[in-house]
């Protein structure tokens, strides 16, 4: 040390103000101003406000129940970021069951050092995300842990949503003859965060296609459509959401590969990373198996909805080996689809 | 997609089957090269839409089949170093050594980190001038040049802390190689476009005149691999044996005179031994001696030739183009993309995993039945 280094001030221990600090997750003092500044001014409603251990609600009738953990790296990608990935994620598996998400639960795994902006973010994205899908915060955790014992920050939310289906809908009342409808294009999601993560520099910016689609699955079970199974296509895509229910169904499934839309920009991406666009992971999609008579008019309900407007009809179930999914390819040639057998690694030329 | 789906229109492809029907008047035996053309043959079903009797056979362009385990037992060694970091292209990752793959040493705390450009290793030097970073240098001469130019760039910038695992093949010599088996059936070869884009097709005349044997340099797209297939069954219908390139919209004859300079001056050819093959003379790249202080070799010793392990796996005939993936007892019973006994299970190229992907296990079935 030199003199001109040598100070008689105490300083203020850096970073203490903007970043996540282990005493924010300590149960004192700290922990109650990151709550009230930053958590509860962001979720604020009736059942937060009581301050009490848990929120007390009033369900009647059969109501489905889901949770989700939420780990992806960067926490912030085009098209949205964790928290809008942790409520549409939730709200989804929910409509997948035929309800309408009304509560959710919201736990959050801070890692010592967050920005309190990034934190800030992805409580005010969580909180429109809500709002959109017309979902209430009702109760949550924080936790903090040491740096380098997360990535920044992990999510996890549970949710709750009466059914409003009348018919069970599952992969048991899946059927030989069913339609399969896909709500729009796939990958976007995988190949938007994907780029974000490893700094491509794609010509153009992939967004994300993160977003609820309760509404148009309400609207398909309201107009009486005979919906058998639903699916949102997240990771593993759209081969592992067909291989689960054919599978689970004990059916086959014939794929179309020309009718599957996939955009421009993602089917590059895809092909120099050397990626099946059915392999790579979706947010804001999902197939429905309908009743063949009601396969058309499906199609034209899912339209109406900006989140599901480019709705197609990709194949039919079949009563081959249970499980069986095949995809006919450009050349008129079936091809088998597979569920990806590990993690997605692209490839070396 | 302007200029890809263009290749894959199922009219044309139909026309050129019909072709090929037309001018095969005897079975012939071709192989394809490059691994990528093995998938896309497998992926489409190209070889379903062939007259009976011509029969592709899949050659051995699958760089990270052909890698020998004791570079990954060495990029395992290396990045268990708590100084390392270990940078090394995706599907590398998945390809045991002897003892267990990357993915494992990553789990037990190993610094591997994913790259998709050679570049990337040195960005990543930069950002740590107290670790050693390892780029674990595998492929054809596709990936050379990218691979050499990052030592060429790390040199010019006096980077001391990165260094390059080298296990680089040539396709030429494995051609010979497969040409001198005593069970060797291949007729015609198509001939890998990418390889032939970076360094021209010059080399395969010696050994289309040699072995008196059709060389078409042949891309990747469906129909790519459909007219590849025509121009080498109707040189072999008229006996003839010369070097033509189908690929032209990215192939010239003398190749791509930059990157074959680069290879140049940061490679030099060595012997090298290909996973499954055994060792071909002069079949390889390893550093010169001016890049030789980049040679992960040097700082953390030398590469043990160890002898494979003996098992059921067939996957060395299977880069000879002797056996197809389904003439394995294992295909699809004991061994599967989850538990693979061979590198052609578990790459993205490789010929077995391509079968398993798009045939699924009936394909041994199917195989026999036809």
């Amino acid at each position: 040390m030199t003199d001109g280094d040598f100070s008689l001030a105490c300083p203020a221990p850096a970073g203490g103000d903007d970043t996540v600090q282990m005493a924010h997750g300590g149960g004192g003092r700290a922990m109650e101003r990151l709550l009230d500044t930053i958590i509860r001014p962001a979720f604020d409603n009736p059942h937060l406000a009581r301050r009490h251990d848990g929120a007390v609600l009033d369900l009647a009738g059969p109501v489905a129940f889901t949770t989700d953990s939420y780990v992806v790296k960067p926490l912030v990608f085009p098209g949205g970021d964790i928290g809008t990935l942790a409520v549409n994620g939730t709200v989804n598996d929910l409509a997948m069951c035929g309800a309408r998400a009304a509560h959710l639960s919201v736990g959050l795994i801070l890692e010592e050092g967050l920005p309190l902006d990034t934190l800030r973010r992805v409580v005010a994205s969580m909180r429109s995300a809500a709002d959109a899908a017309g979902v209430t915060l009702v109760t949550g955790d924080t936790k903090v842990v040491d740096h380098g014992k997360a990535d920044g920050l992990f999510v996890n939310t549970a949710g709750l949503g009466p059914v409003v289906s009348a018919a069970p809908i599952g992969p048991d009342a899946v059927r030989a003859g069913d339609a399969v409808i896909l709500s729009g294009d796939i990958g976007r999601h995988g190949i938007a965060v994907m780029a974000a993560r490893e700094g491509f520099g794609f010509e153009t910016v992939i967004e994300s296609d993160c977003a609820p689609v309760v509404d148009p699955v309400m609207a398909l079970i309201e107009a009486g459509v005979a919906v058998h199974c639903l699916r949102d296509l997240t990771r593993g895509g759209l081969a592992s959401a067909a291989v689960e229910i054919g599978e689970a169904a004990g059916v086959s499934i014939a794929l179309d590969e020309a009718s599957i839309p996939v955009r421009e920009d993602v089917n590059a991406a895809c092909e120099i990373l050397g990626l099946d666009p059915l392999h790579v992971a979706n947010e804001g999609r999902f197939v429905a198996f309908v009743a063949e008579a009601d396969a058309e008019r499906a199609i034209d309900i899912l339209r109406r909805f900006a989140v599901s407007a480019g709705a197609v009809r990709i194949g039919t179930v079949g009563g081959g080996a249970a499980g069986e999914v095949t995809c006919r390819g450009a050349l008129g040639v079936d091809r088998i689809v597979d569920m990806l057998s590990g993690e997605q690694l692209p490839r070396i030329c | 997609m302007k200029f890809r789906d263009e290749y894959r229109d199922p009219v044309a492809a139909r026309g050129y089957a019909d072709a090929i029907a037309r001018i095969t008047t005897r079975p012939w035996t071709l192989m394809e090269v490059c691994g990528g053309q093995t998938h896309a043959i497998v992926r489409y079903g190209i070889d379903e839409l062939l007259p009976d009797g011509v029969t592709l056979v899949h050659g051995p362009g699958c760089p990270v089949c052909v890698t020998p385990a004791e570079y990954i037992d060495k990029a395992i060694e290396i990045v268990a170093r708590p100084e390392t970091i270990l940078c090394s292209f995706g599907d590398m990752l998945r390809v045991a050594g002897t003892g267990g793959d990357l993915l494992a040493a990553k789990s037990r705390g190993g610094d591997v980190r994913v790259v998709y450009s050679p570049l990337d290793a040195l960005t990543i030097a930069r950002a740590n001038p107290d670790r050693e970073v390892v780029f674990f240098a595998v492929g054809f001469e596709t990936t050379a040049p990218a691979n050499a130019m990052a030592a060429y760039q790390a040199k010019r910038e006096g980077l001391t802390n990165v260094s390059l695992l080298v296990s680089h093949v040539l396709v030429p010599p494995a051609m010979r190689t497969i040409l001198d088996g005593p069970t060797n059936r291949i007729q015609g070869f198509l001939a890998a476009g990418h390889v032939c884009t970076v360094m021209g097709f010059e080399e395969y005349y010696p050994i289309a005149a040699q072995y008196h044997v059709p060389i078409v340099v042949t891309g990747f797209e469906p129909l790519d691999i459909l007219e590849g297939v025509y121009m080498t069954i109707r040189q072999l219908e008229e006996g003839r044996a010369e070097v033509e390139n189908q690929y032209s919209r990215s192939v010239t004859r003398a190749g791509n005179r930059t990157a074959q300079t680069i290879i140049g001056e940061v490679f030099r050819v060595t012997p090298r031994r290909w996973r499954g093959i055994g060792d071909i003379a002069e079949s390889g790249l390893g550093l010169s001696d001016a890049y030789a202080g980049f040679d992960a070799e040097r700082r953390f010793g030398p590469v043990s030739s160890g002898a494979e392990a003996k098992t059921e796996c067939i996957s060395g005939l299977v880069l000879r183009g002797e056996k197809k993936p389904p003439e394995c007892p294992a295909f699809g019973t004991h061994c599967t993309p989850e538990r693979p006994l061979g590198v052609t299970m578990v790459s993205s190229e490789g010929a077995c995993a391509a079968y398993y992907r798009y045939r699924g296990r009936k394909s041994a079935s199917l195989e026999a039945a036809s």
